[in-house]
């Protein structure tokens, strides 16, 4: 989308870095112009009028100016701060995570007005679930739909059979379930238990509120798990650090304060 | 092609500026024909700088603040409160904090925060030898005074859970109002905490 001189956009900032004497180089996910960087002058002045506004994880409405190579923001405004990512290293964690998928499923100057819907509520869910394992992977499914990756669940990928109510293999390499007949059409395919498939097929059709108040016992979420960032990792081909320190705080909260981490 | 003109000591010295932070080629050749022309003093005090710098300073073995002497001045300081902690990310804040003059107790620099979205987690930082400086002290508050960012924020959380059972005050830099701010532009977040720790007006 062609943009004016200067222009006006809601967006959340993805990520941001420090970059001279005291501005702060941002990325951001806006929801008219898609991935932006901008340059926020001066926002690591106390006495800035933007430093609030620009922080991680904040949804602002932003006036910026086309730079020569970079916008630059003008003026800030929040609309939402998510405050409860702030309170806790988890729920931040988990906002990293959602946010750092989100970064690299996109292109800059790429509008996606779904994901930025998704995100933005996303980062709500993240807020407040009392499961953020099961907010995770809602969020993953449905970035994976928006950006065209959805894993089909419903049919065999193989013999485009409807599945039956029975343990499954799923397959990275196809993006989808294949059933026990067809399993041998991408060997490197992991078995997927009839109940996993079930939770998926629930999660990618019904609205989070539903979804919200399911209940999955541990080892369930654990294969989940797995087999999202097995797929997830496929597709993107690179590892993601927040995953990596999620798994340290794991292990670290088994150290410390056992009744912690879900 | 074209032959590089450029004595091989001036080009050496242009490419060892332009690995700098901030500094292009041009900065880089700038800078280099300044000293180039310069008096000898001057450039020798800039090598002289440079090789202290590296060879001079340490992290003190207490607080892992920057220092010639190990332990540090303020750590070896008789004259400051004791029982008081200062937790800060970095070097630079400690200078912060003592430009304030509001401060007479020790710190503890991690040289950080704990950050998700960079992959930074508590290991990477002086968290362990603060757990363990904690434990064999007898300190009677510690102040969190990491950065009022979500990454400080993280860090301070993590810290506040990791030494919640030592039975020391755990205390928190105040957010409010910047001096010279102004109302309308402050974020609600600044604006709440403000409020929340405002203050009876002193006689």
């Amino acid at each position: 989308m062609p943009r004016e001189r200067t222009f006006r956009t809601e967006a959340i900032v993805l990520r941001r870095t420090d970059f001279g004497e005291a501005d702060r180089l941002l990325t951001l996910f806006s929801r008219e112009y898609g991935k932006i960087r901008a340059i926020a002058k001066g926002a690591r002045k106390p006495q800035s009028r933007k430093t609030g506004h620009v922080e991680l994880f904040m949804r602002s409405r932003f006036l910026l100016a086309q730079g020569r190579d970079m916008d630059i923001i003008t003026q800030a405004e929040m609309i939402q701060a998510y405050p409860a990512l702030r309170e806790d290293l988890v729920r931040a964690t988990y906002a990293s995570y959602a946010v750092e998928l989100l970064d690299r499923f996109t292109v800059e100057e790429d509008p996606h007005g779904g994901m930025y819907k998704l995100l933005a509520e996303g980062l709500g869910w993240l807020e407040t679930a009392d499961d953020l394992l099961l907010a995770a992977r809602y969020y993953e499914l449905h970035l994976l739909a928006l950006a065209g990756f959805q894993p089909q669940l419903f049919r065999c990928i193989g013999c485009d059979e409807a599945i039956q109510e029975q343990d499954q293999f799923f397959s990275t390499e196809l993006g989808g379930i294949l059933c026990p007949k067809c399993q041998d059409k991408d060997r490197s395919a992991k078995p997927i238990s009839a109940v996993a498939v079930k939770v998926l097929r629930y999660l990618q059709t019904r609205p989070w509120e539903t979804v919200a108040v399911l209940r999955l016992k541990r080892p369930l979420h654990h294969e989940l798990e797995t087999l999202m960032h097995h797929y997830l990792t496929h597709i993107l081909e690179r590892n993601l650090k927040s995953v990596d320190f999620l798994h340290r705080l794991r292990r670290e909260a088994a150290l410390f304060a056992p009744k912690d981490e879900s | 092609m074209a032959t590089n003109v450029l004595p091989r000591p001036v080009q050496r010295l242009i490419d060892e500026f332009a690995r700098l932070p901030g500094i292009g080629p041009k900065s880089a050749a700038r800078l280099t024909f300044y000293l180039l022309r310069a008096a000898d003093d001057q450039a020798f005090d800039l090598s002289d700088a440079l090789r202290e710098l590296k060879e001079r300073t340490r992290f003190c073995s207490v607080c892992f603040n920057i220092t010639e002497e190990d332990p540090c001045l303020v750590c070896e300081d008789l004259g400051r409160d004791r029982t008081l902690l200062c937790v800060v990310e970095e070097p630079l804040d400690v200078v912060a904090i003592e430009r304030s003059r509001a401060y007479h107790g020790l710190y503890h620099v991690l040289h950080g925060a704990i950050s998700p979205v960079e992959g930074v987690g508590p290991e990477d930082l002086r968290i362990a030898e603060l757990v363990e400086r904690v434990q064999k002290g007898n300190f009677k508050e510690i102040i969190l005074a990491t950065n009022p960012t979500l990454e400080g924020e993280s860090t301070a959380l993590y810290l506040q859970r990791r030494l919640a059972g030592l039975n020391i005050r755990l205390t928190r830099l105040a957010r409010g109002l910047p001096v010279g701010g102004d109302l309308e532009y402050t974020d609600e977040i600044t604006l709440g905490r403000a409020l929340e720790g405002r203050q009876e007006f002193k006689e």
